[in-house]
């Protein structure tokens, strides 16, 4: 496997210029070197993660992270949990999904609970898109977009570049087809942004019914038929296809999706030969994905970007208590 | 106690000439642009313009609630009051509401077209209206069933009272909160295709032609329908339709950062779709601008945007909105108090809505060029959920008058 050198701290504006958000709510509000330095940032928790036993650092002791998770979730939070944990902070975890606004409280009424709890970084998944902006306006303390509706998933974009980087060697000048259910998905819109953002040639490919409208204006390629959409493509991402879409509303059926649009051996001799398949799980083996596919041992990457989350969040939350915690030249 | 006759001199009528107005027993008793033409009558009231504007009181048709606060800061003296909060689907209902603005605000209750509007069976629409209902609307939503709406139609019109209807498909609307388009797909949110109201429009249309019963679309937002309706027009059908200033002046653009005072229905549209909407508030098509009002707080605000229920306190905001349209020269004065005042009355059968000797003496006086600027946060409406939060505009009403008595 290729490994990347990160750029030297010289490369990026000196101390809080680099990153100069309070929150990490979207790709959208990022620039480029931004997501440089994020993932540059991350290198250093791979190898620590890497490291053996002792896989911790005290940077975010005695810091208190609340993973509040309105959706249910069980990667996303283990991640953002391990990572914090890593990085020696007291993580707390409240499942939203089945507590006080089953009761009738109002989010603010929950963010405004939380902000008086005083967090110092908030880790927020909800299914409404924009959800989590509307907390971030109300709290005093950083917050981290875990997945708002269909709207953002940003840690997987940045898990995915640092993913792609480490593989390829670059995350620029690559063509990427990201399949499935575009519709519905934050990790596509997510990496739709970061991935033109940083430069490389972007490929839709789902059914009619699961392409979201205007999606061109996303400087996307947009492909309806499977075999044309990954030709040649170096990376191939794939996308959950959520149980309920397969109902008859948007699709005929699981067994006809497989047939137009699963990854197939076969089909995936179409991309290029050293093309690599992701997906940010959990996934539909034999519906989006055949298994030997997910499973190919040297081309798929699916487990690396499970690695590559817990680094990326780790640098996500290091940076963003970094005003917090005084870093010199963070102010 | 006694009503004081009044006269108000040095005042530009409809915003055009100079001239003075006087008003006895609370109705017009004459007009003219000599002053010393109209007689003042003793112990008269007697007001000095300066030179503001003098129009019949606004005439808001479709509001949402009776906001007396909002209205007399927007210079509207009657409000037709749509069924849907509060549920005028019954005679006793509807004799309320009408009594709901009394004595400084007319409300002129809008009857549910059918039982709790939920477009199944009808209303007793001719009882509603013995009760003082002036139309008959279908809600927020239209109706779906084809021929419940088909019967509607001509039962109303039996009745002499025109149908408003909302016009989205509700099929292809199903869980939407925007228009398809760039901004929702960036943002996330289920939208979808403006071709929603055209299909909808396209179907009305065809039921009045086969009734020949008079339908009012409350609100027309996109070039498809509006030309639909344009041709219908020409073809002598008895249709009419509205629009509120928000989709006169902000597209989709404007729910960027997820603002649920934007979250309105139908939603925001494109900018082509908005630049036909001015275009047919310019040539004749659009009949009615009202506010929409329907002030809504945090409780249904403040909420992811999706989640956020559609609506906006538009009361406060409609003239001013109104007289930019003057300015910016789509629509001279007098058009602007058809569209404010005139045809809503048509539609509602009252004698009111212009300066006529013998009409009720509904006024306002306007400076129509006092600079402000919309505040969501001092507001009149019991809640400030404006689109226009921080937009300056132009133009108030400095006086109010309701059957010759000034109310403000």
């Amino acid at each position: 496997m290729n490994s990347h050198i990160p750029r030297p701290a010289s490369d990026y504006p000196p101390g809080g210029d680099a990153f100069p958000h309070r929150h990490l709510i979207g790709i959208a509000q990022l620039t480029p070197w931004e997501i440089s330095y994020i993932l540059d940032a991350a290198e250093q928790w791979v190898e620590m993660n890497r490291s053996g036993a002792a896989k911790h650092d005290d940077a975010l002791a005695g810091l208190t992270i609340i993973n509040a998770f309105f959706e249910n979730s069980t990667r996303t939070l283990l991640s953002f949990e391990i990572a914090g944990k890593r990085l020696g902070a007291d993580v707390v975890n409240m499942n939203a999904a089945q507590s006080s606004l089953k009761k009738g409280e109002t989010l603010i009424d929950t963010a405004m609970t939380l902000n008086a709890m005083r967090a110092d970084a908030i880790v927020i998944r909800h299914a409404s898109s924009g959800a989590v902006q509307l907390i971030a306006d109300k709290v005093d303390c950083p917050v981290l977009n875990a997945g708002d509706g269909r709207h953002e998933h940003p840690t997987q974009a940045l898990l995915d570049a640092l993913t792609i980087r480490r593989n390829k060697g670059r995350v620029e000048g690559l063509t990427i087809a990201i399949c499935g259910d575009v519709l519905h998905s934050r990790v596509a819109r997510s990496n739709i942004l970061a991935l033109t953002l940083l430069g490389n040639e972007v490929r839709v490919v789902a059914p009619a019914t699961l392409l979201p409208p205007a999606i061109e204006r996303m400087h996307v390629q947009v492909f309806t038929d499977m075999d044309e959409g990954i030709k040649g493509a170096d990376v191939v991402m794939m996308l959950r296809l959520q149980n309920e879409r397969m109902d008859g509303a948007y699709l005929p059926s699981a067994r006809e999706y497989h047939e137009l649009y699963g990854l197939t051996p076969k089909r995936l001799e179409l991309a290029k030969e050293d093309a690599i398949i992701m997906h940010p799980g959990p996934m539909n083996r034999g519906v989006e994905i055949d298994s030997i596919v997910a499973d190919h041992p040297t081309r798929s990457v699916v487990t690396q970007q499970v690695e590559m989350g817990v680094a990326v969040r780790m640098a996500c939350l290091d940076i963003l208590t970094r005003r917090k915690r005084k870093v010199s030249g963070w102010n | 106690m006694e009503l004081k006759p009044l006269t108000i001199h040095n005042a530009r009528l409809m915003g055009g000439e100079l001239g003075s107005i006087s008003v006895d027993q609370g109705r017009i008793s004459a007009i003219n642009s000599d002053a010393a033409q109209v007689p003042t009558a003793q112990g008269a009231d007697i007001i000095d313009a300066q030179g503001q504007w003098l129009a019949p009181g606004i005439i808001d048709l479709g509001v949402f609630a009776t906001d007396k606060p909002a209205f007399h800061f927007g210079g509207i003296t009657r409000a037709a009051l749509m069924p849907d909060s509060g549920m005028l689907d019954s005679a006793g209902l509807v004799e309320r509401a009408a009594k709901g603005g009394k004595p400084d605000l007319w409300v002129h209750p809008i009857a549910a077209a059918t039982k709790n509007l939920a477009g199944r069976e009808m209303a007793e629409i001719g009882l509603m209206k013995a009760a003082g209902a002036r139309a008959v609307a279908t809600g927020r939503d239209r109706i779906a069933d084809s021929g419940v709406m088909r019967r509607l139609l001509s039962y109303a019109a039996s009745l002499g009272l025109t149908t408003i209807t909302h016009a989205e498909d509700e099929g292809i609307t199903a869980g939407s909160v925007a228009t398809d388009g760039e901004m929702a797909t960036r943002l996330g949110l289920s939208s979808a295709p403006s071709i929603a109201e055209a299909i909808a429009v396209s179907r009305d249309l065809l039921l009045v032609e086969q009734t020949g019963a008079p339908l009012h679309f409350r609100q027309v937002t996109t070039a498809r329908a509006l030309d639909m309706i344009r041709t219908a027009k020409a073809q002598g059908l008895p249709v009419t339709c509205g629009i509120t200033p928000a989709h006169l002046f902000l597209s989709e653009t404007a729910i960027g950062g997820f603002r649920s005072f934007a979250r309105l229905s139908p939603p925001l549209r494109s900018e082509d779709d908005r630049a036909a909407c001015l275009a047919a508030i310019a040539d004749g098509t659009i009949d009615i601008l009202s506010s929409g009002h329907d002030p809504r707080g945090p409780e249904d605000k403040r909420l992811p945007f999706a989640e956020a229920l559609p609506g906006m306190a538009g009361a406060e905001s409609l003239l001013a909105l109104g007289l930019q349209l003057v300015r910016d020269g789509h629509i001279n004065a007098v058009r602007l108090f058809d569209l404010l005042a005139a045809n809503p009355a048509k539609l509602l059968g009252v004698d009111a809505g212009h300066l006529s000797i013998g009409a009720e003496a509904d006024l306002i006086l306007i400076n129509e060029g006092t600079p402000w600027k919309m505040d969501a946060k001092k507001m009149a409406a019991y809640a400030g959920n404006t689109p226009f939060d921080g937009m300056p505009v132009q133009g108030r009403a400095t006086m109010i008058f309701k059957g010759g008595k000034r109310i403000r």
